[in-house]
């Protein structure tokens, strides 16, 4: 027990003194924790939302949709190819029912040609070597796509990494906020927005699929048809945004895509309006475009509804434009943002949301901070009463096990949430038992009649086999809550896990070197416990 | 100075004598609770059956009726209201609209756009929303959590003591989280992840408590060779009855301090705590080290076993 050799000190001491250190930016003000010298530390500790105050959504992409958007991107792909490219391949009679699409090729000795080419299209997915659609020809000049099951997988994995970067690029466009974008399984994004205090602004901007297209209106369109929902062949028919059915060419002439810029503004009128600027390859294309359709009119379709069908009255060629509708300028202002981040490639929908306000968080925050400390000074209290000298040991280590809990989380950038102050508190108690079961055991073998060094000796030998169980067990119980918890239970075993370990050093060996150094000092006749 | 001490050294108490009645006792709670629970329920949260809750504080007192009546005309569904804390705040709750996950949201920023239109310099605290796809996972989640964590447990100390001790400590766990589970029946508390968290707590203070128990059994069945095993246990007792009661004390000083200072959020949380640690503390004298004896634990349980003696890390 004397046997506390200068090494020994500076073992239990450095590691101490370190988590001191990188507890200490966490427990000041943000403003003032700028200000430390350089040499400090500067890893804080995160607070949650629910300390913080803020916004919290979970979204999930909706699968039907994706498949949807990549059924069309693919036409785009298959009918810009085989009108484009060299020989030049006819088709007609697209369709997308029963989610595939299927296509009548009219020279039927170019179906092989066309196949083909369509193979060379399509991508292999993963080692199975499978590729991403199946080509296959039926009724001697008609061509099927059908995705494969892999083929989806991998455009879903694909689309989820876009839209976390375009959920991104909406909520914060100059990256200066502190928000949380990250995908949560196979088909969801987390998004933690802190300070906001209003998610419908949020949800307005993640909402919106954003999906621009400019294409021409059919007008030969038998109007009655159109009124059902018919469509001629080479057609679509699309919902008006003020009502009504309008039938449109299903050839994009230019996409959203091909924006760099978009930005609310006001039309002649002064109502709120959206202008944007294509890049070089869609201005050259928009211009052709309209020069050739000059009277005609054309649709501009967001998320398959259509706002307005202008008429062209001159050609465009400068690659710049106005959307106009019924919007209002915060409508016109998100939908701006939406146009220039990109359009999502899957939708969206919200399947969690939580908001709290900054004020609660921060009541939260104060309640829990008075709490802690009352917490504490009410258990050291006991057992200083209790342990006398040992409780006074107890008690300091018990104060450095609290920093050492905040410096480590700091260290690891952990989150700190309402249910970690409750883990916190409670590793606070817990944090004591080891020393209580020493004390107790040196209380038990000084009945027994042993010497001073003896029977602090064994009090320390013989219970350690019992905390070293005891917080096996807690750590097993604590990284299973972690591994399965969510949210809020994993928030809890963060805290649990690093008071486990800090308690157990600052329990054992820390008060071990104090009674060492006591001992060793005055030189007791009889222990006091 | 004199120091307390909770437990006189010479203290003996006859614990096991009363081993049936406990047993009996425990039985009949337990199947109490898990009855209660079938039969009543638990008040679960919007986490576990997906829903939507507002939080307002409003300026000024409000009459809890005419809100009641307002957000009934609303069309939003039946809304549940509670004042939460004191008389202005008060936590409006919202069934899960019918219909896809996407209009479940909008139920909220209905209620939202009404508060701040009808109830001028209320503020909306918060604001919550859980679809029923996420809120069965969440359910799902929580329920593997705890169950992982029993089992990881009772196979640890297993491995580590006998297996007697791992089902005693299984069996320890069920009946703490069985009353548990009565306790939130009868009072219609609300149970979230939070509780979920403190559920979890439970497990891991209750099993500490048993595992220095046993801890101690393990040492006077080494011991004491020629002892039985009822004043064995007696003398385990007896002899970590004072770390047990000042422990005890300690954590329930900790929370009782955090259920009256601490934010309101929690308090469900913290409540839950504290009984478990009280229940914990019974279950561990009660429940695991009887069960010992049912089991047919002897001295000769550790005889194979001598390499287990060391502890790693003991210095």
């Amino acid at each position: 027990m004397l046997d506390f050799p200068k090494w020994k000190i500076w073992a239990v001491m450095l590691p101490i003194l370190i988590g001191i250190l990188l507890a200490i930016p966490s427990m000041m003000p943000a403003s003032e924790a700028a200000k430390l010298p350089s040499w400090m530390p500067d890893a804080r500790i995160n607070l949650g939302l629910d300390l913080a105050g803020g916004s919290h959504l979970l979204l999930e992409a909706d699968a039907l949709d994706a498949a949807k958007q990549r059924l069309q991107s693919k036409e785009e792909e298959v009918t810009t190819d085989l009108r484009r490219g060299d020989p030049k391949i006819d088709i007609g009679d697209v369709s997308t029912a029963g989610g595939r699409l299927s296509f009548m090729v009219r020279d039927s000795t170019q179906v092989d040609a066309a196949v083909e080419r369509l193979r060379a299209l399509s991508q292999p997915v993963g080692l199975s070597g499978s590729r991403d659609w199946d080509v296959r020809v039926v009724d001697t000049n008609r061509i099927e796509l059908v995705p494969t099951k892999d083929g989806d997988a991998r455009a879903l994995k694909d689309a989820m990494t876009v839209a976390r970067d375009v959920v991104r690029r909406r909520i914060d466009p100059q990256g200066t906020k502190e928000t949380t974008v990250i995908n949560q399984g196979e088909r969801r994004i987390l998004v933690q927005v802190p300070g906001v205090e209003d998610p419908e602004a949020l949800k307005a901007l993640i909402g919106q699929t954003a999906r621009l297209e400019f294409k021409l209106v059919d007008l030969e369109a038998d109007q009655n048809l159109v009124a059902q929902g018919r469509a001629p062949v080479g057609s679509q028919v699309l919902p008006m945004i003020d009502g009504g059915n309008i039938a449109v060419k299903r050839r994009v002439m230019v996409s959203g895509d091909q924006l760099v810029d978009a930005r609310q503004s006001f039309d002649q009128n002064g109502a709120p309006a959206i202008s944007f600027k294509f890049n070089n390859a869609g201005a050259k294309r928009f211009a052709r475009v309209t020069q050739e359709n000059v009277g005609k009119p054309f649709a501009i379709i967001l998320d398959n509804q259509v706002l307005s069908a202008p008429n062209i009255q001159t050609p465009i060629l400068g690659g710049a434009g106005e959307i106009t509708g019924n919007f209002t300028v915060e409508s016109a202002n998100s939908l701006a943002v939406s146009l220039a981040s990109g359009k999502l490639p899957v939708k969206l929908n919200v399947m969690e949301e939580r908001t709290i306000s900054a004020e609660l968080g921060a009541d939260s925050i104060r309640k829990g901070i008075i709490a802690s400390i009352v917490a504490t000074l009410a258990v050291i209290g006991w057992m200083v009463v209790t342990y006398g000298r040992f409780g006074v040991y107890a008690s300091i280590a018990l104060l450095i096990n609290a920093l050492l809990i905040l410096g480590i989380m700091a260290v690891f950038n952990a989150t700190l949430t309402l249910p970690g102050i409750a883990g916190f508190v409670l590793t606070i108690g817990a944090a004591v038992d080891a020393n209580v079961l020493i004390n107790e055991r040196i209380r038990e073998e000084v009945r027994r009649g042993r010497k001073v060094m003896d029977a602090l000796e064994t009090g320390y030998k013989e219970a350690s086999t019992a905390i070293f169980d005891a917080n096996i067990t807690n750590t097993i119980a604590a990284a299973l809550m972690f591994y399965f918890g969510s949210g809020p239970i994993r928030g809890f075993a963060v805290v649990l896990m690093i008071g486990i370990v800090t308690s157990v050093f600052t329990a054992v060996n820390f008060t071990r070197m104090l009674v060492a150094l006591w001992v060793r000092k005055a030189r007791p006749r009889a222990l006091y416990v | 100075m004199r120091l307390l001490k909770l437990v006189p050294d010479d203290t003996n108490i006859d614990f096991m004598r009363w081993r049936n009645l406990a047993l009996i006792l425990s039985i009949v709670v337990t199947l109490a609770s898990l009855a209660l629970v079938a039969v009543r329920g638990l008040n679960l949260g919007i986490d576990f059956v997906g829903g939507q809750v507002v939080r307002t504080t409003f300026a000024q007192p409000v009459d809890i009726e005419q809100l009641r009546g307002r957000v009934a005309a609303l069309g939003v569904g039946d809304a549940s209201i509670q004042a939460f804390g004191d008389d202005r705040t008060y936590q409006i709750r919202l069934p899960k609209p019918d219909g896809p996950d996407a209009a479940a949201n909008q139920v909220v920023t209905k209620v939202r756009a009404f508060v701040a239109a009808e109830y001028p310099g209320a503020v909306v605290s918060a604001g919550e929303s859980v679809s029923g796809k996420v809120s069965e996972e969440l359910a799902q989640d929580g329920a593997l959590a705890i169950l992982f964590a029993m089992l990881g447990i009772a196979m640890y100390i297993w491995f580590r003591f006998e297996w007697q001790f791992g089902v005693g400590a299984l069996v320890t766990l069920f009946h703490d989280v069985a009353m548990m589970l009565g306790f939130f029946s009868i009072t219609q508390l609300q149970v979230d992840l939070n509780v979920v968290a403190a559920f979890l707590a439970i497990v891991g203070y209750s099993l500490n408590d048993t595992v220095v128990i046993y801890d101690r059994i393990r040492e006077n069945l080494r011991k004491y060779r020629k002892m039985a095993i009822i004043p064995l246990l007696n003398l385990s007792l007896n002899e970590t009855l004072s770390r047990t009661l000042v422990t005890s004390l300690s954590i329930m000083i900790a929370l009782a301090v955090l259920m009256v200072l601490g934010p309101d959020v929690i308090f469900g949380l913290t409540i839950a705590i504290l009984l478990g640690t009280f229940i914990g503390t019974y279950s561990s004298i009660y429940i695991s080290a009887p069960i010992l004896v049912w089991l047919g634990v002897t001295p000769d349980s550790f005889l194979r076993e001598p390499e287990m003696e060391g502890v790693p890390g003991a210095a």
